[in-house]
């Protein structure tokens, strides 16, 4: 308790004006920064600094832990225009761990919202809302690695282990939904969007509860059908938390990794890999530092955009409050 | 039974009246039940798996069950032989400081930036708002590194350290959006009373932000006893090794074994079940305050 900040305020000026008058001790000038201190030290160590020394990394030719040459953008285009595993515009459509990446934006960032969004509206009319809502939940607590284990058993080739073969048995061979280049993507993508919709449904169902009753009963007596009050009332109303969603799965799909490692290790041959994976295996696989850092560095300028947005919502927020 | 019946034969229109709803219902309640129904599938299909002899879980599929024999001998492999009991201890070990480490200095500087004016804290909150989402992958080779030169590799020190500082941007964004919704009134009339800024923070306002304390721990506990990338990463030595690690070893060792999978998967997953169920609604609040507040 120092005698400063014992010193008596008049309570009808605003105390950030007060705090902050000149003439004060230095403690008391500074300590909100003593408060913040603990956590800006361990940000600077464990976060600002590795990441500078990364960007720094990803212009060299590291191997191990040491910057080895200079090479410039070298490292970038290498995995633009000359890894396969990364990009392979051979041939048509292109492959490679970036278009992986994209399948798993469009697929992953359409299907979470979609069924997150019709199972928010739809559960709202049952009288077993929280059950269904619960269940549908549940799989946000599970690791991703737990979730991984879950559909290896459900995809299983054999199909007296895997339910999903067991179900296709009477009309259909066997598929290997895993081992094949053509399904390995989509079959992993399947299985995180079981785990994520929870959350979408979740932050929409919310909202929509958020929409005044009234609006919604105006409506009806004007005689407004259910799928005109959707599309004029609560699909605008929503755009707020839609965007907010889109923006979570998003992020969520750049670093996507867990999952894949624990079902096919990017495999077979390669075909389910995606940017992350490429960034695990080129740095700890192959010891090539410098490009898989590289690598890095082009996730963070993927998440530069949500970066921005963030600190925008944020500004407009302040100076709406 | 007449006292079960007469409450519909008293209300013979309203029987009708819902029959005549629940048809014209139907297809919500089938498309609702449906989709219940493939969430649940492959996780039952996980939990009965893990009860099952091999001998039965290679010969018929989970739905078998009844035909069958039921056994817990797939969990006592996993706990001792295979190692998942010590790795079970393992992740409580770095899952907990991971979680407390976080939510001690983020609520330290969340009070900071919301109510201590000091020099360039608007621009220093942005920053932190900015580092959000910074990946992970971003800090690995550096911090190997920083690691091995503090020999701090071979233990949990350096995976408290980079769950930490990844942990910190939210914890301190979404605390002080909270902190600054409490009572102005009540923290001035302390500091009138002589109350040190630390005395606030302890008296004040940790009391009363209880619930915006607790959906950010919960939120981090599951996020780092979930976490295989940063443990595969960060953790070496194979005595150290959290669930999520060891699980990928059990499966390079001794392949797709399912009955050794699914019991090691299932316990992976009950401390989360378990937490999540127990304070589902601080979980769920921490989820929304992550998202629909910004």
């Amino acid at each position: 308790m120092s005698s400063s900040e014992a010193l008596p305020t008049p309570i009808s000026e605003p105390p950030t004006a007060a705090d902050d008058a000149p003439g004060r001790g230095l403690k008391s000038r500074f300590g909100g920064l003593l408060f913040a201190a603990p956590a800006l030290i361990v940000l600077g160590i464990f976060l600002v600094y590795p990441a500078v020394w990364t960007i720094r990394l990803a212009f060299y030719r590291g191997s191990g832990f040491r910057f080895e040459h200079f090479l410039g953008l070298e490292n970038f285009k290498e995995f633009l225009t000359r890894d396969p595993n990364f990009l392979d515009r051979s041939h048509f459509p292109p492959t490679g761990a970036l278009i992986n990446n994209l399948k798993w934006v469009v697929l992953y960032i359409g299907l979470c919202l979609g069924m997150g969004l019709s199972l928010a509206v739809l559960a709202t009319r049952v009288r077993y809302e929280r059950a269904i809502k619960s269940v549908i939940f549940v799989p946000m607590a599970i690791a991703a690695t737990a979730v991984g284990i879950i559909w290896l058993l459900v995809y299983s080739p054999n199909a007296k282990i895997g339910v999903l073969n067991a179900l296709i048995s009477g009309f259909h061979d066997p598929v290997s939904f895993l081992g094949q280049p053509s399904t390995v993507n989509y079959a992993i993508i399947v299985a995180y969007v079981w785990a994520s919709t929870g959350f979408a449904m979740v932050v929409l169902s919310a909202a929509l509860k958020g929409i005044p009753t009234e609006i919604l009963e105006a409506a009806r007596v004007d005689g407004a059908g259910e799928w005109s009050i959707f599309r004029r009332i609560m699909l605008p109303m929503l755009s707020l938390p839609l965007s907010v969603v889109t923006v979570w799965l998003f992020i969520n799909v750049i670093k996507v990794f867990d999952i894949i490692y624990v079902m096919t290790s990017g495999g077979p041959n390669g075909a389910s890999r995606v940017i992350a994976y490429s960034m695990f295996a080129e740095t700890f696989m192959n010891g090539r530092a410098g490009y898989g850092a590289s690598i890095a560095v082009f996730m963070l300028l993927l998440m530069v955009p949500v970066m921005i947005l963030n600190v925008r919502r944020f500004r407009s927020e302040r100076v709406a409050t | 039974m007449a006292a079960i019946e007469a409450p519909t034969l008293a209300q013979p229109q309203t029987l009708a009246g819902r029959l005549v709803r629940a048809v014209s219902r139907s297809p919500v309640h089938i498309a609702l039940l449906g989709l219940g129904v493939i969430w649940l599938v492959p996780t039952l299909g996980l939990a009965l798996t893990s009860i099952r002899p091999k001998s039965e879980i290679l010969a018929s599929g989970w739905w078998h069950i009844f035909s069958g024999r039921v056994t817990l001998s797939n969990y006592a492999d996993v706990l001792h032989a295979a190692g998942m009991g010590h790795a079970f201890l393992n992740s409580l070990y770095i899952t907990i400081p991971a979680t407390l480490l976080p939510l001690t200095f983020g609520a330290l500087a969340a009070f900071g930036f919301a109510w201590i004016p000091f020099p360039f804290r608007d621009t220093i909150f942005l920053i932190i708002v900015g580092l959000m989402v910074v990946p992970v992958q971003t800090s690995f080779v550096p911090l190997l590194k920083l690691f091995r030169s503090w020999h701090l590799n071979d233990s949990f020190l350096g995976i408290w350290c980079a769950h930490t500082a990844f942990g910190l941007p939210l914890a301190i964004f979404l605390l002080r959006n909270f902190f600054i919704t409490l009572p102005k009134d009540l923290i001035e009339a302390a500091r009138i009373d002589g109350a040190s800024n630390l005395a606030v923070f302890r008296r004040i306002v940790v009391p009363l932000s209880v619930p915006a304390l607790a959906s950010f721990g919960i939120f981090q506990f599951l996020w780092v006893w979930n976490d295989l990338l940063m443990a595969l990463v960060f953790v070496s030595k194979p005595s150290l090794l959290p669930m999520t690690v060891q699980i990928t070893t059990l499966q390079s060792t001794y392949g797709v074994e399912f009955h050794l999978l699914s019991a090691a998967a299932f316990l992976l997953m009950i401390v989360p079940l378990v937490v999540f169920f127990a304070l589902q609604r601080y979980f769920v609040q921490g989820l929304l305050a992550g998202s629909v507040k910004s």
